[in-house]
C-alpha cells in the first residue's frame, strides 16, 4: 500500500502544533503521547497502520471549527475519524496528520415524533440512535453489521447500508440534514427537517464523500415507526444458480422483502459450527424477512414460499415464533465473527446486477481454486451487494498479497458484469487504486473537481478514494 | 443532427460534447430542455439545445429492479414500459403541463434535472434517491459518468445526486439508472371531510406515526361549493391495504369519521397541483417542516394553498406581486417559484436564496463544471431581487 511520504517540516514542528491544539481545546482532549496515539494507528483494515503526529477528541461543533481553523493555518492534513470501523482504512492515518475524532460528540440534540426525525451529534453509534427512539416504537433504518460500534459520523462518511436497506434505503436515503465543518473552519448547515435542498444537492454528495469534503458534527436523521411485526423465511437450495434464480423470481413477484440474504455453503458450515442455528445442509441458503401485522406477513410469505417452492428448495422453514425468528437470523448475523475463528479473512463489498449473481459466485470459485484459497460468500441477494470473505493464513508469508491480488480480481470482475467496486464500505485506502477500474479519467477528475471545492488545499483525508497518480498534482500545489 | 429554429437537437453524446465545446469557444451558451413543459424553471435567452434527440430504453431489467433510460425518452414511454411488468418509478414524477399549459411531452431528463418528486415521496424518496447512475457532459464538453446500475454503490463521490435538480446547470444529463419498486396491486385512500388546515396536518401527522405506512398524505382545502378533504393512501397487496386502512380510520377516530376510497382516485390531479392550473397568478412549490405545514398556509394570506407531503410541501398559487418568501417570515424550508410571468420571476428570482457559505460552495461547483457560462447562463445563480 502506497502512502504519500510524510510532510518532514511538520513532523519537525509537531511540539509547536501540539501546543497550539492544546491552546484551543481542554487539556485531555488533545493526545500526542506516542505510545497513546497509536491506539489511533488504524480501523478495522488492521492489516495497514500508521501512528498519527496527534490526536483531538474535540466535544462541539466550535471546537471542531477550532482545531480545523487551526490544522488549515498550519497547513496539517487531517483525518475524521468516527468509531474507527472502516473495513476500507477510510481513518488510516498519515505520519503528519492530526486525527479528528467524534468519540465526545454524543449528544441527542431534537427528538420530533411528529415530523420524524431526529437531530443529534455524530459521534453517537448508530443503534443508540434506535436505542434513543425505541420506546416510542420508532427506528432508525439503516442497520450496518457493525451497529453496535459504528457511528454516524462513520456512517454518513461511507454513506453505510444494512441488511434491511432493500426497503428502508442507505444512509443518503435517511440523512435530512448536516452540520458540517469545512477545512479552513467556515460552518455550513444543510437541510433540516424539511425535504430536499433549495439548490444543489450537496447533502448528497457529502453523504459517502469519506471525510474528503469536512467534518460532520451533527445530523438530522429520518425515524420510522416501528412495523407491527416481521418474520423471517429461510430456503435452502441445491445450487447457487437456484437460489439466484428464486431471488430474481421474488423481487418480480411484486413483494418487496425488507431484507434478502444468501449464504453460500462454505458460510453456512461456518456459521453453524459456530451459532448452531440449525441451518440445514444445502449448496446455498436464503433468509427472507418481510413486515407488517400477523396477517400482512401471512399474505407476503404466502407469495414468496410459491415462488421458493416452484425451484425446489430442500428447505423451506417458516419462522413460528420470536423464538425461531432470532435462531434464522443468528447464524446470518455471527458470519463475520464465525469466519474470523476459523481464518484470517478479508471482506470484500462489490455489488452486481442481481441476474448476474450465479455467474460472478462460478467465477469467483474458479478464480478461488486457481489461487489456492478459500472464499465464503454472505451477502444482501435483493440489491446484489456481495461480501465474499476471502479466507487466508496471515502468519503464511505471502498469503496475505495473494489473498488482496484475488480480491483486486474479485472486484473487478464485480465492475466487467456491470457493478461497482464497492455496495456499502467505502473506497478509503482498500480500494483507491482499483477506481480506475470503475472509471475513467474523466469521471475522476469530475470527482476531483468537488473536492477542489470544499478543501482547496487538498488537507483532509490524504491519500484516500482517489488513486495517487489522480490526484498527485493537486496534492503537490 | 436536425436543428428546428436556433433549437439543437443532437442525437449522440458525441454530437452534444461538440455543441458545448463549440459553444465554450465562441462564447455562447445554451438553454438546456427536455420536453419544455417546465419552461418556467429553465434559461432564457439563449440558444436551445434539447434531450430529444437522446430517447430510448437502453435497458430494463424487472427482475433487478433496474432501469437505465436516455434523457430524452418521453416519461411516459418510460411509464407504459415499466406499467407492462407491473413495476413503477418510486417517487411518482409529477407532470407540470396542468400548471404550465404548456404542450410538450414531458422527458425523463427534464424529471431528473428538476428532482420532480410526487406524492409518494415521503415514502420512497425524492427522484434522487431512486437514481442509481448518471451520465453528463459537463460544460467543457468532457463525457462523465458516475454510479452505475446496482442499487448499492458508494464507489468515489456521489455525483448522480448532485446532477439530480441541478436544472442543467453542471452538465446536460444523457442517461440516467433508477431503482425501481413494484407497483401497488392495490390501492385505496382513507379520506377526512371538512378538517380545517391545522386539523388535516394533526390527522396526517398522526397516520405517517402509525405503522400503516402511508405512501401519500394531502390536504385540499374548501372549494367552490366542495368541503375540503384530507386524504391518506395506502398501497401493497390488497389484503393488506383493506385491512390497513381499517386499521389507520380506527387510529385517527378523533378527527371524524374517514370514508376509504378505493383505487388510485384523484392522487393524479393533486401529484400535478392541477386545481392550481388554468388560472392566474404565481405558482410556488414550498418545502417546510411538516407540522409547519397549516402556519405557513396561514401566512400566505392571499395564496390558494393546498398541503402534500403530509404538510411539508406547500403548493400556493399567489397574485404575482406578492412577496412569498418575505410572508414564510423565517420559517426554515425553502420556496421554488415554479410558474410566473418573465417579470415575477425576475423580480423575486426563481430559486430559493442560500446562505452566503453555502452559495460559495454552488458558485464554486458551477465555475468547475461549467466554467464558461455554456450551460443555462443565468439561471439558479444567486439573485438580487428587484425591487417593484
Amino acid at each position: 500500500m502506497q502512502m504519500p511520504d510524510p510532510d518532514p517540516a511538520i513532523l519537525a514542528r509537531k511540539e509547536a502544533i501540539v501546543a497550539k491544539l492544546k491552546s484551543i481545546l481542554p487539556e485531555d482532549a488533545v493526545i500526542s503521547d506516542p505510545a497513546e496515539v497509536k491506539v489511533y494507528e488504524c480501523d478495522a483494515l488492521t492489516a495497514y497502520r500508521c501512528p498519527p503526529l496527534a490526536v483531538v477528541l474535540p466535544a462541539s461543533t466550535e471546537e471542531v471549527a477550532a482545531v480545523l481553523r487551526l490544522c488549515h493555518g498550519e497547513h496539517v492534513p487531517v483525518v475524521p475519524r468516527g468509531s474507527g470501523t472502516s473495513l476500507a482504512g477510510g481513518a488510516l492515518p498519515t505520519a503528519d496528520c492530526v486525527v479528528l475524532g467524534v468519540a465526545r460528540l454524543t449528544a441527542v440534540l431534537e427528538t420530533d415524533y411528529e415530523n420524524r426525525f431526529i437531530r443529534l451529534q455524530t459521534g453517537r453509534t448508530n443503534l443508540s440512535v434506535t436505542g434513543a427512539v425505541e420506546d416510542e416504537d420508532f427506528f432508525y433504518a439503516p442497520d450496518p453489521s457493525s451497529q453496535l460500534a459504528c457511528a454516524i459520523a462513520g456512517n454518513i462518511g461511507m454513506n453505510s447500508g444494512g441488511a434491511h436497506c432493500l426497503k428502508y434505503g442507505v444512509t443518503t436515503n435517511n440523512l435530512l440534514g448536516v452540520t458540517m465543518v469545512l477545512m479552513d473552519g467556515t460552518v455550513v448547515e444543510l437541510g433540516g427537517a424539511h425535504l430536499d435542498a433549495a439548490g444543489y444537492d450537496l447533502l448528497g454528495v457529502i453523504c459517502g464523500s469519506e471525510g474528503q469534503l469536512g467534518v460532520v458534527t451533527e445530523a438530522v436523521l429520518r425515524i420510522l415507526r416501528k412495523p407491527e411485526g416481521a418474520r423471517p423465511v429461510l430456503m435452502g437450495f441445491g445450487s447457487n444458480e437456484v437460489a439466484g434464480a428464486c431471488v430474481r423470481d421474488i423481487i418480480k413477484a411484486g413483494v418487496l422483502p425488507v431484507a434478502i440474504e444468501f449464504m453460500d455453503r462454505p458460510c453456512i458450515r461456518a456459521c453453524e459450527d459456530f451459532a448452531h442455528a440449525g441451518y440445514p445442509d444445502v449448496e446455498a441458503l436464503l433468509i427472507v424477512e418481510v413486515e407488517g401485522s400477523e396477517a400482512e406477513i401471512a399474505e407476503q410469505l404466502a407469495k414468496i414460499t410459491e415462488i421458493a417452492r416452484s425451484h425446489d428448495p430442500l428447505e423451506l422453514r417458516e419462522s413460528r415464533s420470536a423464538a425461531e425468528s432470532a435462531l434464522i437470523w443468528k447464524g446470518r448475523k455471527a458470519a463475520f465473527g464465525a469466519m474470523g475463528q476459523i481464518n484470517d479473512y478479508i471482506c470484500l463489498d462489490g455489488t452486481i446486477p442481481v441476474s448476474a449473481l450465479p455467474e460472478v459466485l462460478r467465477r469467483i470459485g474458479e478464480m478461488t481454486a486457481g489461487y489456492g484459497l478459500g472464499v465464503a460468500n454472505v451477502f444482501h441477494a435483493g440489491d446484489g451487494n456481495m461480501h465474499p470473505l476471502i479466507l487466508y493464513n496471515a502468519n503464511a508469508p505471502g498469503e496475505l498479497e495473494k489473498a488482496e491480488a484475488l480480491g483486486a480480481d474479485i472486484l473487478t470482475l464485480c465492475v466487467e458484469v456491470g457493478g461497482c467496486l464497492t455496495g456499502e464500505h467505502g473506497v478509503g485506502v482498500e480500494k483507491r487504486d482499483l477506481m480506475a477500474v470503475q472509471y475513467a479519467p474523466e469521471d475522476i477528475e469530475a470527482q476531483l473537481r468537488v473536492k477542489d471545492v470544499f478543501d482547496p488545499d487538498w488537507l483532509l483525508n490524504p491519500a484516500k478514494v482517489f488513486p495517487l497518480e489522480s490526484s498527485k498534482a493537486r496534492r503537490a500545489a | 443532427m436536425a436543428a428546428t429554429m436556433t433549437e439543437f437537437q443532437p442525437e449522440t453524446e458525441a454530437e452534444l460534447a461538440g455543441l458545448i465545446r463549440e459553444a465554450g469557444a465562441q462564447g455562447g451558451g445554451f438553454a438546456i430542455r427536455g420536453g419544455g413543459t417546465r419552461a418556467g424553471l429553465a434559461a432564457e435567452g439563449a440558444a436551445r439545445l434539447s434531450t430529444v434527440g437522446l430517447s430510448g430504453i437502453s435497458l430494463y431489467e424487472p427482475g433487478a429492479l433496474t432501469l437505465v433510460v436516455r434523457a430524452g425518452t418521453p416519461l411516459a414511454e418510460v411509464e407504459a414500459a415499466l406499467a407492462s411488468e407491473g413495476q413503477v418509478l418510486p417517487f411518482e414524477p409529477w407532470d407540470a403541463r396542468a400548471l404550465t399549459g404548456r404542450t410538450g411531452t414531458p422527458t425523463i431528463g427534464g424529471v431528473v434535472a428538476t428532482n420532480a418528486s410526487g406524492p409518494r415521496r415521503i415514502q420512497a424518496g425524492a427522484c434522487r434517491d431512486s437514481m442509481i447512475g448518471i451520465r453528463f457532459v459537463d460544460g467543457t464538453g468532457a463525457v462523465v459518468k458516475n454510479g452505475g446500475r446496482v442499487m448499492k454503490n458508494v464507489t468515489g463521490l456521489d455525483l448522480v445526486k448532485l446532477l439530480a435538480g441541478s436544472h442543467g446547470t453542471l452538465g446536460v444529463i444523457t442517461e440516467v439508472a433508477f431503482k425501481l419498486l413494484p407497483g401497488p396491486a392495490a390501492t385505496a385512500s382513507v379520506v377526512f371531510d371538512g378538517l380545517s388546515a391545522e386539523e388535516a396536518v394533526g390527522a396526517m401527522t398522526a397516520a405517517l406515526g402509525t405503522p400503516f405506512q402511508v405512501s401519500a398524505a394531502a390536504h385540499l382545502p374548501a372549494g367552490a361549493g366542495e368541503a375540503s378533504a384530507t386524504l391518506l393512501r395506502l398501497e401493497g397487496l390488497a389484503g393488506s391495504v383493506a385491512y390497513r386502512s381499517g386499521e389507520l380510520a380506527r387510529a385517527l377516530r378523533r378527527f371524524g369519521m374517514a370514508r376509504v376510497v378505493e383505487g388510485p382516485g384523484d392522487w393524479p390531479a393533486i401529484r400535478d397541483a392541477a386545481r392550481l392550473g388554468g388560472s392566474d397568478g404565481a405558482v410556488w412549490r414550498i418545502s417546510a417542516k411538516p407540522t409547519d405545514g397549516a402556519r405557513v398556509a396561514a401566512r400566505l394570506g392571499p395564496a390558494e394553498v393546498m398541503l402534500d407531503w403530509g404538510g411539508g410541501l406547500i403548493w400556493a398559487l399567489a397574485p404575482e406581486d406578492f412577496d412569498l418568501r418575505a410572508a414564510l417570515g423565517g420559517v426554515p424550508g425553502h420556496a421554488t417559484l415554479v410558474r410566473a410571468g418573465a417579470e415575477a420571476r425576475a423580480r423575486w428570482g426563481v430559486f430559493h436564496p442560500e446562505p452566503p457559505p453555502v452559495a460559495a460552495i454552488a458558485a464554486g461547483l458551477r465555475a468547475r463544471f461549467d466554467p464558461k457560462g455554456v450551460l443555462n447562463p443565468g439561471l439558479m445563480a444567486p439573485h438580487d431581487p428587484v425591487p417593484a
